[in-house]
């Protein structure tokens, strides 16, 4: 069973309340990609130019130091987006992104999404919107985490 | 009680390689956040000549050898300084060593910050996170005294985890009463506390250099030496005129171990003080390395 | 007296005059002998102790000898046993300290093991030391000890006539001539009789050589030695391709091959056992106080042979920094054959194969540098752009 981009972009959450269209802008500038147990979808220090959208699999968001190997900051399931540097200067991917299992995602070209949008600013305004609503939700959920609120009281 | 130690063997000063001077334990301080500063005064002689940046061997008799950068002044009478943070059994050893005991030290080693090579009109900025401002001690203490008879500016931008273990806070300071530009940022923050909270990097975009006649050192853990060195390079600094202090397991301090590579570097005679552009970042970027 | 550079030629029975004049000088004489089914480094005191009609079979993880009723000396490759365990000794106290509450009292012990003249080095191997004493003699830092042991050695080096199918050292222009340092160099000529083309390479060894009864040598002499290096050339069993191997290796770190190449690797370091310059050693305290506040007692130093497939080799921050075999591989194939000339300004590899010989597995580092440059610039894992 294939599902078309159409489709599996149809049913993602994250472009789920969008305006009509946006399907058809993100449609276009979005192979398909699948990524095994291990692989890295993004490299911290590469280019963004690409906006994940999820269907299958997990993603951890990670960063890596030596002697700590590797801190998974967080993770990514299916109808999520992997991917926020391509939205903004300098373009650069900020953290690693790699595939815990099995992954099948969209990739949506951000060059090419920025392109059309600027075309469709009303779709280009919601698809924004929509990804600052994202960010809102790390941003807090992030700030919650710094208060190490499961630590010992006496480190505190 | 005075503490003695004896060479046998062969005639110092000529030392076996892996054999360490002994020095007394002339003074202690507790600076917080499990780090210790020891004052050190060797008991035959002077303390060699050293540079900013660099570090010694010590060794605390009975247990094992640890890289400690020097933080105190080359050329100042009296002791040097070593500030130790406890994170495994010799620098645990290290930091409960009482005053008058005898600890082992050799170098000094590495590269240094080569202050002398910053041009007197270009401005500076150091981004020290944690105990990485104690290698930068030295260096930033010569820095407010070259400027202040006037030239470039020195920025000094500390990142620290709480309001309550910021480390050298007497120094930071005095720096700013000496007219030096200085912010400590936290990462978590406490009652009482106004300063910035937040990652050190995110003050950089409002810190007021000029990017096109600036050095800047940086020195912390790896990951905030990274994401600093790409915010200034952001800024506009130019990535050669960026320097980092690199770290990796040292074990004999003088090149014939193996064990501080880096790449094509051995960090004990090709660092630890290393240029940003064309190096660092190279290294950086390669995972496992 | 002859000088650097001379040659002659002496009968068999002149390398028993040799080896008895280097014992009297107060040498230790060691060299090649067998034990344990294979060639390894003991006390030789005649000509009888070295290997008679030995021959070794070597490929990718295995390693046979056999003896036949030939007359020659040298008629095998290399064994197991590299000339570094003797200088760069595989574990050594560097200094002992005696502790009495705040009393310190250091004291280094002394070397007993006597100057060596070692009496049947490889042309590899000889430049393998030379390559050692790079690292360990001639840095800011020399290691005093191993240089003591260095600067105290006579080295009678031999050439190949017999390569094993893992040599490859033309590629390293390490031989199978004798290229670097020596005292005496010999070629084993066995055609009708049984004589040593000798090379003088040093005072030291032109003086030990006046001892020896020699003659001048003869056009069948010289084009007999010829025979045996060019034959041993054209059986040498690999070959590496060196061209712009630094920055091939140093362009690949994220070849997929890593990966492909650590499925097979045991992380076991035979090979950096067996490597004449691999390098890398612990510096341990050792100690016996049991109280470390109060302390009374002794510690010594210790300096330890490690290996960079050791797990905690890298540890740092609470966690090994290669903590994956494909990092740890990587990080000895890429100093053996890349950084190495970033730090010392030469290749760390002189061709002898035993790291291939000895790994478990049969790895050939030959194969795997000649299967990245064959896929230069493959990457593994999804898309690789660096702004």
């Amino acid at each position: 069973m294939t599902e078309t981009i159409h489709e599996i972009l149809s049913a993602h959450r994250f472009l789920a309340v969008l305006p009509e269209g946006t399907i058809e802008l993100a449609a276009a500038c979005a192979p398909p990609e699948t990524f095994e147990a291990g692989r890295l979808l993004l490299r911290e220090g590469d280019v963004a130019d690409t906006l994940h959208l999820i269907h299958r699999g997990r993603v951890s968001i990670e960063i890596h130091g030596p002697g700590h190997c590797r801190h998974i900051i967080d993770t990514v399931g299916p109808g999520h987006t992997v991917g926020l540097s391509w939205a903004a200067p300098p373009f650069r991917c900020q953290f690693d992104a790699r595939a815990l299992e099995p992954v099948a995602a969209v990739a949506v070209d951000s060059e090419c999404l920025r392109a059309r949008l600027g075309k469709n600013p009303a779709v280009g305004y919601a698809l924004l919107e929509r990804l600052v609503s994202v960010l809102i939700g790390r941003l807090q959920a992030a700030r919650v985490r710094l208060l190490d609120l499961y630590g010992n009281d006496s480190d505190r | 009680m005075t503490a003695t130690a004896e060479h046998a063997g062969r005639p110092a000063p000529q030392r076996g390689t892996l054999s360490p001077e002994p020095y007394r334990v002339t003074g202690r301080r507790i600076e917080g956040a499990d780090v210790v500063t020891l004052a050190l005064e060797p008991h035959h002689g002077r303390p060699p000549a050293f540079a900013h940046g660099q570090f010694n061997m010590l060794t605390a008799f009975g247990v094992g050898e640890v890289a400690i950068s020097i933080s105190s002044a080359p050329g100042a009478p009296g002791p040097i300084e070593h500030s130790v943070r406890d994170v495994g059994a010799v620098t645990h050893a290290l930091c409960r060593t009482p005053i008058g005991a005898t600890v082992g030290v050799r170098g000094p080693f590495g590269t240094h910050w080569d202050v002398d090579g910053i041009e007197e009109g270009a401005d500076v900025v150091v981004v020290a996170g944690g105990i990485g401002l104690a290698p930068l001690r030295g260096a930033i203490r010569d820095l407010v005294d070259r400027r202040r008879a006037g030239g470039g500016r020195l920025f000094v931008l500390a990142g620290m985890r709480s309001p309550d273990q910021i480390l050298f806070a007497e120094d930071l300071e005095e720096w700013r009463r000496s007219g030096a530009y200085v912010t400590v940022t936290v990462d978590v923050g406490a009652p009482g506390w106004h300063g910035p909270v937040g990652v050190v990097t995110t003050q950089l975009p409002d810190t007021p250099f000029d990017s096109t006649r600036c050095a800047a050192l940086a020195c912390g853990p790896e990951i905030m030496m990274r994401f600093a060195a790409r915010a200034l390079v952001d800024r506009g600094v130019d990535p050669r005129r960026i320097r980092v202090s690199l770290e990796r397991n040292m074990q004999c301090g003088v090149g014939l171990c193996g064990h501080c590579q880096l790449g094509p570097l051995l960090l004990c005679r090709d660092g630890p003080v290393v240029p940003y552009g064309g190096i660092a970042e190279r290294l950086f970027m390669e995972h496992q390395r | 007296m002859m000088e650097v550079g001379d040659v002659a030629v002496f009968e068999r029975e002149g390398l028993e005059l040799l080896i008895g004049t280097l014992r009297s000088m107060g040498y230790r004489t060691i060299g090649p002998v067998v034990r344990d089914g294979a060639i390894v480094h003991g006390e030789v005191s005649g000509a009888e102790d070295l290997p008679v009609g030995w021959h070794d079979h070597q490929e990718p993880g295995r390693y046979r000898m056999e003896q036949g009723e030939g007359p020659e000396l040298f008629g095998w490759a290399v064994g197991p046993a590299s000339w570094k365990s003797e200088f760069f000794t595989p574990e050594e106290t560097v200094w002992r300290a005696s502790i009495t509450g705040e009393q310190v009292t250091l004291s280094e012990p002394d070397d007993t093991t006597g100057p060596v003249a070692i009496i049947g080095a490889r042309p590899c191997e000889v430049s393998a030391l030379a390559v050692l004493d790079r690292v360990l003699a001639e840095g800011a830092h020399p290691d005093d000890r191993y240089s003591a042991r260095r600067d105290g050695a006579f080295v009678v080096a031999v050439e190949c006539g017999a390569p094993a199918s893992t040599c490859f050292c033309p590629s390293m222009g390490t031989g199978p001539s004798a290229r670097a340092a020596f005292d005496l160099a010999l070629t084993e000529l066995i055609d009708d009789g049984h004589r040593f083309h000798v090379q003088v390479g040093s005072a030291a060894g032109a003086a030990v050589l006046a001892q020896v009864p020699h003659r001048a040598t003869e056009e069948s002499d010289r084009s007999a030695r010829q025979e045996v290096l060019s034959g041993a050339e054209a059986r040498m069993g690999r070959s590496l391709d060196t061209g712009d191997l630094p920055g091939l290796l140093a362009r690949n770190l994220e070849h997929p091959r890593w990966e492909e190449v650590a499925e097979r690797c045991l992380s076991c370091g035979n090979c950096t056992l067996v490597c004449p310059t691999c390098f890398c050693s612990d510096v341990t305290d050792v100690t016996d106080v049991t109280d470390v506040t109060d302390v009374t007692g002794t510690v010594e130093r210790q300096r330890r042979w490690a290996s960079c497939f050791d797990l905690d080799h890298s540890y740092m921050n609470g966690g090994p920094v290669r903590p994956t075999t494909a990092s740890r591989y990587r990080q000895w194939l890429t100093h053996k054959l890349s950084t190495w000339w970033d730090q010392f300004d030469e290749s760390g590899c002189v061709g002898c194969g035993r790291c291939i010989t000895w790994c478990p597995v049969g790895i050939d580092l030959t194969e795997e540098a000649a299967a990245i440059r064959a896929a230069d610039g493959a990457v593994g894992s999804g898309k690789r752009r660096v702004s």
